[in-house]
């Protein structure tokens, strides 16, 4: 870490596009995976002779498979209205960064083999004129680099005129390269720990029960009330899915002893499942569909075996992408559960429904003292929803949060909403190699966390995701703060909630 | 002249006509295996709509996105619309009464298309990182449009050509039976690159008018876990049938 240069932060109103640093990055890259890693997926163990022919065979068959991959090649206009959106590119300057370049990387080998005036041109050597290019290995290089330095996040898709979502070339460009033998170390060992046990954090079902006892035992400590960590328990009502580092990491198991507390005041029978004892989905990082189904059809199975009525998600960004927008389409249909309830639900859906209904109650002093803050994850933002209208994925989370604590603040405009910065950490890039790319890419969400903390005397800013809190607690101290500013919702609700005289 | 202007018009047209079938067909032919709207999105079609009619007519997306590009591309876009709209009249016989309102405006028209493209082409020189990301075709689109527009505000303005032969050189094409073609070089110049534009046309980037609407980002509705979205070869993969295996 001794080589990371923490960025200078600015104001968050006036966010200076950097300078062009050519190749400022090009040496950051992730570990390339082990054959080990890579078979038990089906992916090619390394990078064979003929991988070009290979990587081609592949690109043809996703742009005949996703109607996005194919459009976006084709019509982005260079107008270059993304280029200074993306939150690695403001932390890095690197141009490579800039969203269409991030593409073009991509978009230059389809215009070199699939399209007419880059077939011809480039057999003459003149593809530059028409932005082809040849599919050489230090090309597939930047790749490797490049499309690891995006978090899919999809900030340059609201502001690009035709949507174009530079997380879906990412997606493309990691499963060409899966295909040859170029694997993500990182994301392919956790899938395959997802297989073997259940969870990307490999926590088998003994150790789980074990932690969850551990729970119970010091909830019954604090609030002197049996609260409940179930877990495979045939006929609850709820089968909670959650991402594993809330069965140990801090902040996010505070917020799991949150969701705990909730169903409890609220008389809610859940459990847990050890087959299903991971909400996220690393299938999505590498655009791989057969992996995201088989990883969501644990759920499918868990929820019938349990014979549960309704599933509900945790805190957790991509999750809840998979959950929201794609498992219907993976898992489904949701026919054997509860038709009264969308499948799935966001514990943040429970909870405010809770709260409007007063089916639970709230004592804003349990969070005395703090000045709260939100950071809207990527893929809670701009990849998916909560509640009835659009929107919601903002208003819910704020109303709990608002309802749990005494003060509130939103960090600037152009960094929250739909605009939200990711934490720098998502799409599978929080490795520990990849750390420089990390404290780069959290630059515009700190520089605007800094702004409400020296103007509204912020104390804490509160996350729903499990990368988000992971990486903001790596990253806090990196920036000369305290690792525990970062929060989870359901800690503030579980710092708040009333039990026990709940009539 | 003539001969080849009638050739060259007819080969542009079925090029034209031929390449956007194709890729119109291709981008509604392949599936979108996934709800991937940008949220927050419209939750019904009739909001799809008009947020795609947003973003068509209004370019809301960009308006977001930055101010002074927003400007230049409704500068030329809007001029681009006038102009062809008031080119109609080369056409049609009797000519609509729309077409025939704005014929006083054509000229603002292509002084608004012409001032625009050439703020965007100066856009590509000055700002670096827009230098960074433009390829010589992406040059060579704003140049064609440019010729095409600067030989037609010349003959608008300075060397008027004959319309009444031109009408009757595009009704004739129409009907088969091409009439002869005035010789003035500005119209050659300008209708050659307009044959040009056409046929590059399918192959460039200008596809972004018709891809808009294909993109799912822009045109899916927000109501994943109310219906079940399933592509064809995505259910082919639940029946197992799929023979490119596992992964
Ligand atoms: C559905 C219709 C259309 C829509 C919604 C649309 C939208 C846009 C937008 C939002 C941009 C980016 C901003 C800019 O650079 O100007 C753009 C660029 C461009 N459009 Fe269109 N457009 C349409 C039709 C056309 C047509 C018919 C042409 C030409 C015949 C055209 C030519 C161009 C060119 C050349 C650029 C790139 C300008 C540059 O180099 O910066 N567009 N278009
Ligand atoms: C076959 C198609 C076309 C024909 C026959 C044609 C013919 C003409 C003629 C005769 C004029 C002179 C008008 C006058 O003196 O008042 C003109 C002007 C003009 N043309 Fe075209 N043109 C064609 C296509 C286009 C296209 C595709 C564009 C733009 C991309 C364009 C852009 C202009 C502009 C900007 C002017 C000057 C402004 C105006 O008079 O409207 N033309 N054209
Ligand atoms: S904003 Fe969209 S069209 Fe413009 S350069 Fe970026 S990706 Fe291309
Ligand atoms: S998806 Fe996010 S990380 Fe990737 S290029 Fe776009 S803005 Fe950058």
């Amino acid at each position: 870490m001794a080589d990371i240069q923490v960025p200078v932060l600015g104001d968050p109103a006036e966010r200076a596009t950097p300078a062009l640093t050519p190749g400022a990055m090009s040496g950051s890259k992730p570990y390339v995976a082990q054959a080990v890693h890579q078979q038990p997926l089906g992916f090619a163990g390394e990078l064979p002779e003929d991988w070009q022919a290979k990587a081609l065979g592949r690109m043809g068959e996703l742009l005949g498979k996703y109607r996005s991959l194919q459009v976006f090649m084709d019509i982005c206009v260079k107008c270059g209205a993304c280029t200074d959106k993306c939150h690695y590119f403001i932390g890095t300057g690197d141009p490579k960064n800039m969203p269409v370049a991030r593409q073009d990387l991509f978009r230059s080998v389809y215009r070199r083999y699939f399209t007419p005036a880059g077939k011809a041109l480039g057999a003459v050597g003149l593809g530059s004129l028409v932005g082809a290019k040849e599919f050489t290995r230090e090309l597939l290089d930047e790749w490797f680099n490049y499309f690891h330095q995006c978090s899919q996040c999809r900030r340059c898709s609201v502001f690009c005129p035709y949507g174009i979502d530079t997380a879906e070339v990412s997606m493309a460009a990691r499963d060409v390269m899966n295909h040859i033998g170029m694997g993500h170390k990182y994301a392919n060992e956790i899938i395959g720990k997802v297989h073997k046990i259940g969870n990307n954090l490999g926590l088998p079902g003994p150790a789980l029960i074990d932690t969850l006892e551990g729970l119970e035992e010091d909830v019954k400590d604090e609030t002197g009330q049996d609260v409940r960590f179930p877990i495979d328990v045939e006929g609850a009502e709820v089968l909670l899915v959650t991402p594993s580092a809330d069965f140990f990491a801090e902040p996010h198991v505070l917020g799991l002893i949150g969701y705990a507390k909730v169903f409890h005041a609220a008389g809610i029978s859940w459990t847990l499942s050890s087959k299903a004892s991971e909400a996220g989905n690393f299938g999505m990082f590498i655009g791989n569909y057969e992996q995201m189904r088989k990883i969501s059809m644990r759920i499918r199975e868990a929820a019938q075996e349990l014979k549960v009525k309704r599933i509900v998600f945790g805190e957790c960004g991509h999750a809840w992408r998979v959950a929201y927008s794609f498992l219907n389409t993976l898992a489904g249909p949701w026919d054997f559960l509860d038709p009264r309830y969308p499948v799935p639900q966001h514990i943040l859906e429970v909870t405010n429904g809770l709260i409007q209904r007063q089916g639970i109650k709230l004592d804003k002093s349990g969070n005395d003292g703090m000045v709260l803050t939100v950071h809207d994850s990527c893929n809670v933002a701009r990849a998916s929803r909560m509640g009835d209208c659009p929107g919601g994925q903002f208003t819910i989370p704020r109303d709990v949060i608002r309802a749990s604590v005494p003060k509130f603040v939103d960090m600037h405009p152009d960094t929250t909403h739909e605009k939200t910065f990711c934490c720098g950490g998502g799409g599978g890039l929080l490795t520990d190699e990849l750390m420089d790319l990390r404290v780069k890419g959290s630059k515009p969400r700190m520089e605007a966390l800094k702004d409400v903390i020296d103007r509204e005397g912020v104390t804490h800013m509160a996350a729903m995701c499990a990368i988000c809190k992971a990486q903001f607690t790596k990253i806090l101290p990196i920036y000369g703060y305290d690792r525990e500013m970062v929060v989870s919702v359901h800690q503030l609700v579980s710092n708040a909630i009333v039990l026990g005289n709940n009539d | 002249m003539t001969t080849l202007f009638a050739i060259l018009f007819y080969t542009a047209f079925a090029v034209l006509l031929a390449g956007l079938g194709i890729k119109i067909a291709q981008y509604a032919r392949t599936p979108a295996p996934l709800k991937i709207p940008t949220t927050p999105a419209p939750l019904t079609a009739s909001g799809v709509a008009f947020r795609m009619g947003r973003e068509v007519v209004l370019f809301e997306s960009l308006f977001k996105s930055n101010k002074p590009l927003w400007i230049f591309a409704v500068l030329f876009h809007l001029g681009l619309f006038v102009v062809l709209a008031r080119h109609l009249r080369y056409f049609q016989e009797p000519v609509w009464f729309p077409v025939a309102l704005i014929q006083p405006f054509g000229l603002y028209g292509g002084l608004a298309m012409v001032g625009g493209l050439a703020l965007l082409a100066l856009r590509r020189v000055v700002l670096a990182r827009i230098a960074y990301i433009t390829a010589p075709s992406d040059f060579l689109m704003l140049a064609l449009l440019l010729g095409i527009g600067v030989t037609g505000l010349g003959m608008t303005t300075l060397a008027h050509t004959d319309i009444i032969a031109v009408k009757a050189f595009f009704l004739g094409l129409l009907r088969f039976d091409p009439q002869p073609l005035p010789g003035d070089p500005a119209l050659l110049v300008h209708l050659a690159l307009v044959a040009v534009l056409m046929i590059v046309f399918p192959f460039s980037k200008l596809l972004h008018a018709p891809g808009v609407f294909f993109s799912p980002t822009r045109n899916q509705t927000d109501n994943p876990r109310e219906r079940r979205h399933l592509s064809a070869w995505a259910a082919k993969l639940e029946m197992g049938k799929l023979e490119s295996g596992r992964n």
